[in-house]
Order: structure tokens, then sequence, then C-alpha cells
């Protein structure tokens, strides 16, 4: 097959295409600029949109022996990435940015791309297996990454290719080594790519400006103030500045979130958590399963435990009732639906209760 | 392989090959009094009166660099400094909208950093800037200009600028005029005298000659400030231990260069008007930008279109793929591409910047080159057309 390598300049995508290779496809390395003014250095262990990234993208593939080009997707990332992020945050929802770019970018604007050039597959370091055509859950369950990828519907599983689903990050790693790649000891990237500093509400806040509010109780009781709701999440701890100490003396969470009040609502552990959540249309990654269905599992974010619980739709949207309460569901997070490892499809939260 | 990338670099000659060879394994610094560094230094000045000798310069004129980059910068912001100091008034730096980065870059950088004021001046649809044009630009204030740079030749749509006619504006104010001549020599006649510039780039690499030697001709008169400190080299304006190998073979390259000029000239010109027609038969909407004369206003080995509906480097990709090699214009160091600045100067809009390619010819390319091409682009341009589609 011809088969487009997507490679961020990690570690990851250049074994991903090395072993595309050894399975004997004609590998091309992509790599996929993502911002229109790119750093010169990576800070840290964040993102993948530095020149350097770029650099090493490139070494890799000549390691390889394979032809290397860089495809600027800096405008669509831009649009469908990075300003829906921005708009889920004013709008009090928590996206992520990840799953968008998979779901719009990776296996969208690039594959379709891929397709028309002639190649036949993307293959990406993703750690997530396909299995007869359905996506599962990683060997290695610390590196899974079936969650971010359970957006992609059939068409476009059946085009993309995740070489790494069977092995451990530390094979990955002493792999890369042995096969004379410099990305071998390079850190994991992690966090959010397009905000190197890694400090995500003074991003949101030069982007939407100071929004001050108050931070409240379930009664409506003023316990502080803050500059912006975008600068909480649904299950948050830390940061939330209150000077006004829980009568029982326990920690407090942000329970909701109101932008168009700017209110920020904080309670107990017990409040946060919920049994229902609903959400909009499902992307099914295989054929739609027959609802309601039982005995299936879901996950609300990239690592979180996978609760039991029951499915069905409603109104078009998909809603889920957990069998534990489950802490820390925010609107604008996927709900991803797993069949034991495999993974049904997605859905995005729009309320939980 | 089908190398059609001349305009980025071209082969070197078997005769600059041998020579550079020969002389690689001999020691000496040029700048050293014993006999050794005497031989060196022998080299390197009858390089220095080869090069003066073959673009109508004087031996003293010739200041060896290590390319079009360094040369660029060297004129754009040596003459800047050299200029203001003389008189703070001239801050002004013309230079025209189709220049190189290494033009366009520096002075920009000057206007960053050095309190320059940048003038930009417009070029016509074939990329070509009027003499009245830069008339009408040094006579807003003329005592403020501190110079100009005009390439003698586009490096990506081929368009050959009135340079002696600009040069004789410049100089009747005074204004010292920079041309990088670059993609000119050994394509077209070049005479540094002749001409009436007060500084040109000249590189080894475009000519046949090794990569990371060039010369930056400075007419005697005309005072530089260094950019490099150190020991004194060339004129005190280029400091650095001289590479005797590299300016050797880079001198026989300008010489031959230039002695073939003309013949070489005809032939490509012939070839790539072939190419012309025979692409713009294969991709009968293929718009062929710059000077469409494709007489002595055009270089004669460059070929520039945009495809409609094509991304270029789509295009590129297809097209390497089967071996034919070409260029897009201009990449950042990431490798993106974005629109040319060339072709938007011209009046084009982002998408046909956007779906360019450039075409170059060299000494080795023959009518088979032709032929991969024309076999190849017309596939290539179906494909991207609908992978264009699928994105936008």
């Amino acid at each position: 097959m011809k088969v487009l390598a997507a490679m961020s300049g990690g570690v990851d995508s250049a074994v991903a295409a090395a072993r595309a290779i050894d399975a004997g496809h004609d590998v091309t390395g992509v790599h996929l600029a993502l911002s229109q003014t790119p750093a010169s250095h990576r800070e840290g262990a964040r993102g993948c949109c530095s020149l350097e990234d770029s650099r090493d993208a490139r070494r890799a593939a000549d390691v390889l022996n394979i032809a290397f080009y860089v495809w600027d997707v800096a405008e669509r990332f831009t649009r469908d990435v990075v300003d829906d992020f921005v708009a889920e945050y004013a709008a009090g929802r928590t996206p992520n940015p990840c799953v968008r770019c998979n779901e719009k970018i990776k296996f969208a604007a690039v594959l379709d791309r891929a397709l028309a050039l002639g190649f036949d597959a993307v293959c990406t370091g993703h750690y997530a297996r396909i299995v007869d055509g359905r996506l599962h859950r990683a060997a290695d369950i610390s590196k899974d990454q079936s969650y971010v990828l359970a957006v992609l519907r059939p068409d476009q599983l059946a085009a993309a290719m995740f070489p790494l689903g069977e092995s451990l990050k530390s094979d990955v790693r002493d792999e890369a080594a042995s096969r004379g790649l410099a990305v071998a000891t390079k850190p994991d990237s992690h966090d959010i790519c397009f905000i190197p500093s890694g400090d995500t509400s003074g991003w949101l806040r030069d982007r939407l400006g100071a929004a001050p509010g108050s931070v409240v109780d379930e009664t409506g009781a003023v316990l502080g103030s803050h500059d912006g709701t975008y600068g909480f999440t649904v299950g948050q701890r830390r940061g939330l500045a209150l000077t006004t100490p829980a009568p029982d003396g326990k920690p407090r969470y942000v329970l909701s979130i109101s932008p168009v009040s700017r209110t920020v609502t904080v309670g107990p552990a017990e409040s946060l958590a919920v049994s229902q959540i609903r959400c909009g249309p499902p992307t099914w990654c295989g054929s739609p399963p027959s609802l309601p269905l039982g005995s299936v599992l879901a996950q609300v974010r990239a690592h979180g435990d996978a609760i039991g619980c029951q499915i069905e739709l409603v109104d078009g949207g998909l809603v889920a009732a957990v069998e534990v309460g489950l802490n820390g569901v925010a609107a604008g997070q996927t709900l991803v639906v797993y069949d034991g490892d495999e993974v049904l499809g997605s859905a995005t939260i729009d309320v939980a209760a | 392989m089908t190398y059609l990338d001349h305009a980025a670099t071209t082969p070197m000659l078997p005769q600059a090959v041998d020579l550079m060879s020969e002389l690689l394994g001999q020691v000496g610094n040029a700048s050293s009094l014993h006999a050794t560094g005497r031989r060196a230094r022998r080299v390197v000045e009858e390089s220095r009166e080869t090069v003066a000798a073959a673009l109508g310069a004087r031996p003293s004129e010739v200041v060896f660099t290590s390319g079009g980059t360094e040369s660029d910068n060297l004129a754009v912001k040596g003459l800047f400094w050299s200029r203001i100091a003389t008189d703070p008034r001239r801050r002004r730096v013309l230079v025209s909208a189709v220049e190189h980065h290494a033009v366009l870059d520096a002075a920009m950088w000057l206007t960053e950093h050095e309190g320059a004021e940048l003038v930009v001046l417009p070029v016509d649809a074939e990329g070509r800037l009027a003499p009245e044009a830069l008339r009408e630009a040094i006579e807003a204030a003329p005592e403020e200009v501190a110079l100009v740079s005009v390439m003698w030749a586009n490096n990506e749509v081929g368009t050959v600028q009135p340079i002696a006619e600009l040069a004789a504006v410049a100089a009747e104010y005074g204004v010292p005029m920079h041309t990088d001549a670059v993609q000119a020599v050994g394509a077209l006649p070049v005479d540094f005298a002749a001409s009436g510039v007060a500084a040109m780039t000249v590189t080894g690499h475009k000519v046949g000659g090794p990569v990371g030697v060039g010369a930056l001709l400075l007419g005697r008169d005309v005072d530089s400030v260094p950019l490099l400190h150190g020991g004194g080299q060339e004129r005190d304006v280029r400091s650095g231990t001289l590479d005797v190998a590299g300016v050797a073979a880079f001198a026989l390259a300008v010489e031959i260069a230039v002695k073939e000029t003309d013949d070489r000239a005809e032939r490509l010109r012939g070839l790539r008007n072939e190419l012309v027609t025979r692409v713009i038969e294969v991709v009968p909407d293929a718009q062929l930008n710059g000077d469409a004369s494709l007489a002595a206003g055009r270089l004669p080995a460059n070929a520039h279109f945009s495809f409609p509906g094509c991304e270029g480097d789509a295009l590129l990709m297809l097209l390497d793929a089967h071996g034919v090699e070409c260029s897009t214009g201009s990449a950042c160091s990431a490798g993106v591409a974005r629109p040319s600045h060339v072709l938007l100067a011209m009046g084009h809009d982002e998408d046909r910047a956007k779906s360019s390619l450039r075409f170059s010819l060299g000494h080795p390319s023959t009518e088979s080159d032709v032929d991969a091409l024309v076999a190849a682009i017309g596939p290539a341009v179906t494909r991207a057309r609908s992978a264009r589609r699928t994105v936008s």
C-alpha cells in the first residue's frame, strides 16, 4: 500500500513509520505544520509545533530513507481546533483539542487529501489497535489513546494504521534507539500543543480578556471572585482562591460554570458525582449498536476510569446512565463508550446530572 | 532523475571539481608571509583577476564571501551603515518588491533595529520595476536615500530588470545601487562597470562552482561597513581566512559560465520554450508567470507556471514521486509553503501564488528532461486538483 506516515517529530510516529516500511508499504513521511508562526524550539515536554520538531521529523525520515514533506494545515487547525477550543471555553464548556484534531485534521483534512493524492492509508504513532476493522484499546494501557480516536467513523478507521497498538512504550523507545533514530530519548509530548507555556488559563485570558465574576456555593453565597470562568473546569479543586473555608472543612470542587452570569459554583465532592450524562449525537466507530445497550463502559477523560453504564438514544442524543457516581464530568468533554476493550463510539457531553 | 531545479543549485562543472580537488590537498593560508602562504595568495589573486575580467570589474573590486546571502547582507547593511554614518538623514532603503529574502529580510532587519525606513518599490504584472517608479521613490526625499537594491534577474519568475537604466537613475541622485546578480551570471551578459551599479552579488553554486563561496563586487569608491571583523582580509570589508580551493573553483566556474553564456543561453532558451509549449499543451489552463515574451526579458532557463485548482506543494510531491524535481518557490525553514511574495507583488492572488511551480534548466539539461516533465505533469495536475477539492 501507499502509506502516508504523519510524523510529529516524536519517537512514536517515527517508529510507526519504520514499522509501516518493514511491513512492506511504500511510505511517505509528512509533518503537519499546525502553527502559522512556529516557535523555533521546543519548550519542555509539550507540543509538536516547533521548527525543531519539524527538523526532528525530517531527520527521522532521512534515517528511514523515505520521502518527506511538510503539509501546511495551520489554517484548518486554527479554525477547527484552536478557535473551537477558545469558543468552547467561552461558552463554559471543557473541550478536548486532541479529539477535535483527530476528528477534523488528522483523519479528515489530512486523510482526505492523502487519499486524493493516491495514498491508501494514513499511519500515525497513536497507541490503539484496529482489530478486524474495529477500534480497540492499546496493549500498553498506560499509553492507550483509543479515547482520543473514538471520533473516527468506520470509513476513517479503514484508512488508518496504528502500528504501535500492540507495543509497550518502553519497547518503542528501545526500538527507536536500535533503529538509530535520534528521537529515541526525546521526551513525550503531552498537554496542549498550541499552548507551549502549559498555562491554559493564562492563554485563554490573553484571548478572551478578563471577565470577572463570583465563586459561589450551592446556596448562592459568594465565597470569592475570579477573573474569567475559562480558568475553571468542572471537578477542579485547586486554584479556587476561596476566602471562606467550607463549614465542614472538606475540600470543594467546581460543580458548574455559567459563563453568561460569570458564576462558578463550588461544592463538596458528593455534589460532583453524576449518574446520568446527556450528550449530542453519537459517532459510532463500527456499525451502530442496537440501543438501549447495557453492560458497556463510559469514559469521560483521556486517562479517566471506565465506568459501567447503560446507553440509550434520546431525541437523537446519546444518554449514558452510569452505575456509580462519576466525578468531574463537564460539558464539552467527550464521552467514549467501550465494550470491554473495544471502542463503540463517542459523543460530546451536553449536561451531566 | 529529472532535475529541473538548477536555479536552486546546479552541478559543479568537472573542471571546477578537478581544480578544487587538486587545491584541497595543498596547505596554505593566503595571509601567511612564507612561500606556502604566497602560493596560496597567488591562487586567490589570480582568481580575483579571473572573476574581475569575466564580470567587467577591477580586481580590487572583487570581495570574496561565503556566497549570495552574505554578499547581499554585506551590501545592504554595509552600504546603509556607511551612508548613514556620513549623513544621518540617509535612512531610506529602497528595494524592489521581488527581491530575494537575503535582501528583503536584511532591509527589514535594518528597519527594525537600525532606524532605517524601508521603501518597497512596486513591480508590474511581469515582475519588472520601471525606472520611473524608482525615480519617483528617490525624488520623494533624495537626500534621505541610503541605497537602492534591485536584483538583476528574479530567482522565481525569471524576470530581468532594466539594471543599467535603474542604475542611471540612482546615479543621477548620487545614490549607490546594489544588484543581486546571482541568477544572471552565466545566463545573461553581465558587466559590472557598464551596468553602473555600485555593488553586485555573485555566487558560485549557481554557475557550476562550489556552494559556500561567492563575491560582492564593490566599486572602488564605494565604502561599506563590514559585517565580519577580524584579520582585515578583503579590503577590510570581509575578514576571514580565504577558502583558496573554493575561491579558485568559483573563479574558474564564473570564467567558463561567462564565456559560454551566449551558446548556453541559446540552447536552454530553445529547450525552455519547448517546455513551456508542451506543458501548456498538456495542461491548457496552466498560466505562465513572469515575462511572457520568452525573449531577453526573461532568464533563458526559467519557466514558472501556476496550475489553477492545484496546490503547488501537492504537485511537487506527486512529480517528485515520479522522479521529476522542481520547486514551489519560497519555503520557510520549516518547509511550509507560503504564497510567494514575488507573485503577490506582481498582483496575483494567494491562490495563484500557492498553485505555482518553477522549472529551471541548467547546463546538463536535455530534451529528455522536458519529455519526463511533460509525461508526468498531466496526471499530477489531475490528481492535485482532486486533492485540492477535498480540503477547500
